[in-house]
């Protein structure tokens, strides 16, 4: 059972206080998109054996979303940190480097915030 | 000899107090033990040795081992209620009064009858069942699976409740060490003079682990580590407590045993800690291998470490003439203390070609007759050993010599106890110098922080001796030795035992090997090798071990199974603890609970609220209790407690923009002081909340949703809000539980609500659709007007301090208005009766708007809600999509719940094809006769079509299809 510090709260949170919710940074496709891109978007998942990030909630305690880069396979959490961010932030994947230094990022970051919806 | 049994001895046994004898029964027998005896030392100091039955052959089996690994010395403890299966009798310490009996025998343990299996062994095979139980396949239903079963499992379950208690406790400790043993002591005392919060757990009532037994002045070493670590304040010692499973990030769970078995002591039998540890300290030890001759299994052979023991530890002879048989130095300790015991050691085999060191030397010196190159052919006697036949160990089992004796020591080297290490990842090295599996410190299981969460120290790391604390000198080496004799026949391989309590032989798992199972987990479920009660602690290495040799490959190459938690069983009492009966969840209560519960309301459970389903009034039955509801409430006027509905506010500069992208439809329009009826599908589409939306102000909406979704649907927004458009200005606040809600439902509704005055309620002033803020009976109030009856109807919200207070004053104006609670049954015939759907009856999770013809509810305006884009894909706009209808019955019988309409032809497998399914189904008590609803092909083009729903064992219903509105199509009585 996983422990993981809420950013949000600063609570070293057990894993029945937690809500996962599945492979973090999606990028939202809505109507307009391709069905390949909105197929992409509803059901490929990544899952890695090794770094990985996912959307966790303190359902039990503040009840905010984060995220958490963490290796699937020793179950070693890199970080935690705020779900406000369309991509982990520099710090997180320094942290990451720092225990991991082969491990490459498979995104690149575009000026474009995902946050903007077709109806903003 | 003494009042405790012919086998005490007259002296010795350091954990036992002769002061004080304890009578307990086994099977019926009045027997005597002492305070600090084992049952299964209590049973050999009366002479019985005979303690059990094997699983397969029913063989006769005595305990082998004198802890938690003893897979034979099984019985059943206590009576009723407390009775419990399976209890090993080598680690349930006596307790005066106590009653046993032996598992798996019938009608007695010496007398058994189904003995009679193992005098069929060669047709009971590796895979027996596998091969056995394939054909004719219509046998397995009818024949084999009910006598299987009936012999499956050993001990008989208890029937009734468990009367103790349980109860857990947490903990976070910064290094727990597990194994009280002189490693795991001296472990701790490093640690807790670093400053560190330290505990040590020990499974057994004693700290000291073999120590005290084995070395000759281990008990002071001991001694003088406890009492230093007793005087340090950040040190918790904790005896009777089972480390059984490591989990992620130092997750540690542990069982202490406060009151086993002793039901008078007034305190929680058993307590579950968990607790997260900085780090594990696995000072576990180590457990010793039987060696596989022929006889292994016959009463009275046991592990040389067991014999000893018996012997030191609780002053019992194992037997007056012993045999020990090994192919290590340790074994010959056992020879020593039987020596010193007063009892004979005719001889000692030893498997090696030499035997040179101290050990051996001193046995020597002690006048015991030391054979090298020197193995056991065969055991004589059945339920006890009566000679030993001997052979040498690098022929093939001709017999040299016989020896009487009654007891054998046997060693066949020791194995560390990694279960812990390996439970979260940790890996094992093979040992060719020592042969046993030891961890590998390189490759240690990680906590959170990458590094090792877990090590291992003494007996447990590979390090038998423990030298540096115990002082004990060097021994000579190990020879491995899986089979015995080395050239060992193939007759003999029959009686090798492997696995006790499986009767799995060296012979099943040659020829699970020889039909093809390579791999060893593959061979432990041909074979139950390992799959007994004691998973493989005994057994597992010896079997990899005999595999290997069958496949002719390294030990390593053919590696472990996979170690897994619990490392003994955990009573299911432990876990469940106090969460059992009323604690087991916490139940929600409306503030007018106590009042449905005077009323004598038939209670539905929802979510974790309770809803009165009905109020049944003096014989009636639930059916027409609800009848009566619905007439009362169309006729004239109801009340139904509606507090459990969610009620979301939504508030911020952009919650119209917001709900726009939650619901389906355009809530971002509604103008304040009205309602709106939205639907909220997930992002594939399907639809997963209904509810009414209600405009408060300028920028705040109060969402309602389904009593189950509140908390689902304020998450789904949280999670829309918080990960997606964080940068909208939006709050959300649950707040279902702040109000009571009543609805006032019926042709004199309004009537009721004006007698208690307070607020305009007239349609002008309060339109259908409308909500309003006032007092009503002096309580302050927001009313909605929005009905799921069809009938004119006010839902009445009021803090929930004043539900009841409303909820009594309505009873008590409405009464000659025949006022009547109704509960949750009534509520959803009446919104069946209006063709209204319900969540969870139309929907299923793949059921979206458009399939229940709510097109209506759909803006078409909007670029993009959740679920918008998923509603484009192909098989969501495919023509074919089942629709809702309603259905008629034709016959006048009511259409079973989810019965499936069927179509023309059969699909692959030979069934009917179908055309559509019944998703709710009632009597309409206001049309007098059966309504229902369904999911229909085309069906709303196909009115007036007759289908027919087959129902095994029934004539095949038929309805018709029609409007799913039943009753009051033009919507005028919502009008009142």
């Amino acid at each position: 059972m996983l422990t993981l510090t809420c950013p949000c709260c600063g609570v070293a949170a057990e894993e029945t206080e937690l809500h996962a919710g599945g492979e973090a940074h999606l990028k939202r496709f809505g109507p307009g998109s391709s069905d390949a891109e909105f197929e992409g978007y509803l059901f490929a998942r990544k899952n890695p054996r090794g770094v990985h990030f996912e959307r966790w909630r303190h359902a039990y305690g503040c009840g905010k979303w984060f995220l958490a880069a963490r290796c699937t396979a020793t179950l070693q959490v890199f970080a935690t940190y705020s779900a406000q961010t369309p991509y982990p932030p520099a710090e997180v994947v320094a942290a990451i480097r720092a225990a991991r230094p082969d491990w490459q990022p498979d995104w690149t970051e575009t000026p474009t915030t995902p946050a903007e919806s077709p109806n903003a | 000899m003494t009042q405790t049994g012919p086998f005490r001895l007259s002296s010795g046994g350091r954990l036992i107090d002769r002061a004080y004898p304890l009578p307990f029964r086994f099977d019926g027998r009045q027997l005597r033990g002492l305070r600090g005896d084992t049952l299964a030392s209590a049973l050999l100091a009366n002479g019985q040795m005979l303690m059990g039955r094997s699983f397969k052959y029913h063989r006769p089996r005595g305990p082998i081992a004198s802890g938690a690994e003893e897979p034979n010395a099984l019985l059943g403890l206590g009576h009723g209620g407390r009775f419990e299966p399976n209890q090993r009798a080598t680690t349930t310490p006596l307790v005066g009064g106590m009653a046993t009996t032996s598992q798996n025998c019938w009608p007695s343990l010496t007398a058994d009858v189904g003995a009679v299996n193992s005098w069929l062994y060669r047709f009971f095979p590796a895979g027996f069942y596998y091969k056995t139980f394939m054909w004719p396949r219509g046998f397995w239903k009818h024949v084999f699976e009910p006598v299987i079963r009936r012999s499956a499992g050993l001990g008989k379950a208890p029937t009734e409740a468990d009367p103790d208690t349980y109860e857990q406790a947490y903990a976070h400790v910064d290094l727990v060490v597990v194994g009280g043993g002189i490693a795991g002591l001296t472990a701790a005392l490093d640690a807790a003079k670093s400053g560190k919060s330290v505990w040590v757990l020990e499974q057994t009532p004693h700290f000291g682990g073999r120590t005290p037994t084995d070395h000759a002045d281990g008990q002071a070493r001991v001694d003088a580590l406890i009492a230093e670590l007793r005087a340090m304040p950040n040190v918790n010692l904790r005896r009777n407590t089972m480390a059984t499973g490591l989990y992620d990030h130092g997750y540690l769970l542990a069982r202490e045993a406060l009151a086993d078995h002793d039901p008078n002591a007034g305190i929680p039998r058993q307590r579950l800690w968990r607790i997260r540890a900085g780090h594990v300290v696995v000072a576990s030890g180590a457990l010793e291998r039987p060696l596989s001759f022929a006889g292994n299994d016959v009463p009275g052979v046991m592990l040389a470490s067991a014999v000893r023991d018996f012997i030191g530890d609780y002053g019992v002879a194992p037997g007056r003439r012993i045999v020990v048989v090994t192919n290590n130095d340790d074994a010959y300790r056992t020879a020593l203390a039987a020596l010193d015991a007063g009892l004979e050691v005719p001889v000692i085999l030893d498997a090696r070609s030499s035997a040179g060191g101290a050990l051996p030397e001193a046995a020597r010196a002690r006048g015991i007759r030391v054979l090298t190159d020197a193995a056991i052919a065969g055991i004589k006697g059945g339920q006890s050993v009566e000679a030993v036949k001997l052979c040498a160990h690098s022929g093939s089992g001709e017999v040299t010599e016989t020896i009487e004796a009654d007891c054998v020591a046997m060693s066949g080297g020791w194995s560390p106890v990694v279960h812990l290490w390996s439970h979260c990842g940790g890996k094992l090295n093979w040992s060719d110098t020592q042969s046993m599996f030891a961890p590998d410190p390189n490759r240690p299981p990680t906590g959170a922080d990458g590094k090792a969460m877990a090590s291992c120290v003494g007996a447990a790391s590979g390090d038998l001796l423990v030298a540096d604390a115990t002082g004990a000198a060097a021994e000579s080496a190990i020879m491995p030795v899986w089979v015995m004799p080395t050239h060992a026949t193939r007759k003999m391989k029959f009686k090798m035992f492997l696995d006790f309590q499986n009767d799995v032989k060296v012979s099943d798992v040659e020829l699970a090997a020889q039909e093809g199972y390579h791999s060893v987990e593959h061979t432990k479920r041909y074979t139950t090798l390992g799959m007994a009660t004691d998973q493989g602690k005994v057994s597992n290495i010896n079997g990899l071990a005999v595999l290997s040799g069958a496949l002719n490959q390294p030990i390593p190459a053919t590696g472990t199974t996979t170690f897994r938690p619990p490392y003994t069983p955990l009573t299911l009492g432990t876990i469940a603890a106090e969460a059992r009966g009323e604690l087991f969840q916490p139940l929600r209560k409306t503030p007018m609970h106590g009042w449905h519960q005077a009323k004598g309301a038939y209670w539905e459970p929802v979510g974790h609220w309770r809803r009165p389903y009905c109020y049944p009034q003096g014989a009636e039955s639930h059916a027409e209790a609800v009848a009566r509801e619905i007439r009362a409430v169309r006729a004239s006027v109801g009340t139904l407690d509606a507090s459990t509905l969610g009620k979301i506010v939504v508030k911020g500069p952009d919650a119209g923009k917001f709900l726009d992208m939650m619901y389906t439809g355009m809530m971002s329009t509604l103008p304040v002081g009205k309602c709106r009826y939205g639907l909220i599908c997930n992002e594939n589409g399907f639809l997963i909340d209904d509810g009414v939306a209600a405009r408060l102000s300028e920028d705040t909406w109060l969402v309602h949703t389904t009593t189950g979704g509140a908390d689902r649907m304020h998450g789904h927004f949280e999670d829309w809000l918080q990960c997606e458009w964080w940068d909208w200005q939006v709050y959300t606040a649950n707040v279902t539980e702040q109000w009571a809600q009543i609805a006032v439902v019926g042709p004199k509704a309004r009537v009721l609500l004006e007698r208690l005055g307070g607020m305009d309620l007239s349609a002008e002033a309060l339109p259908f659709m409308g909500w309003a803020e006032g007092e009503i009976a002096g309580i302050p109030a927001r009313v909605y007007r929005i009905s799921f009856s069809g009938e004119l109807s006010f839902e009445v919200a009021v803090p929930a301090n004043r539900g009841l207070e409303l909820w009594e004053k309505l009873h008590e104006a409405g009464a000659d208005l025949n006022i009547t609670p109704y509960g949750t049954e009534a509520m959803h015939i009446m919104r069946a009766e209006k063709g209204f759907i319900m969540i969870g009856d139309e929907t299923d999770g793949t059921v979206i708007p458009q399939d229940l013809g709510m097109s209506w509810a759909i803006s078409k305006k909007k670029e993009d809600y959740i679920g918008k884009r998923a509603q484009q894909r192909s098989h969501m706009t495919d023509p074919d999509r089942w629709k809702l209808v309603g259905l008629e019955s034709l016959d006048g019988r009511m259409l079973p719940d989810g019965v499936y309409a069927v179509a023309e032809g059969v699909n692959g497998n030979g069934q009917r094809n179908v055309q559509g399914r019944v998703t709710s189904t009632y009597i309409s008590p206001t049309l007098d006769k059966p309504i229902a609803m369904g999911l229909v092909r085309h069906g709303p083009e196909r009115m007036g079509e007759v289908l027919e729903f087959p129902v095994a064992g029934q004539e095949s219903y038929k309805a018709r299809i029609c409007d799913p509105v039943f009753y009051d199509k033009e919507g005028s009585r919502a009008n009142g």
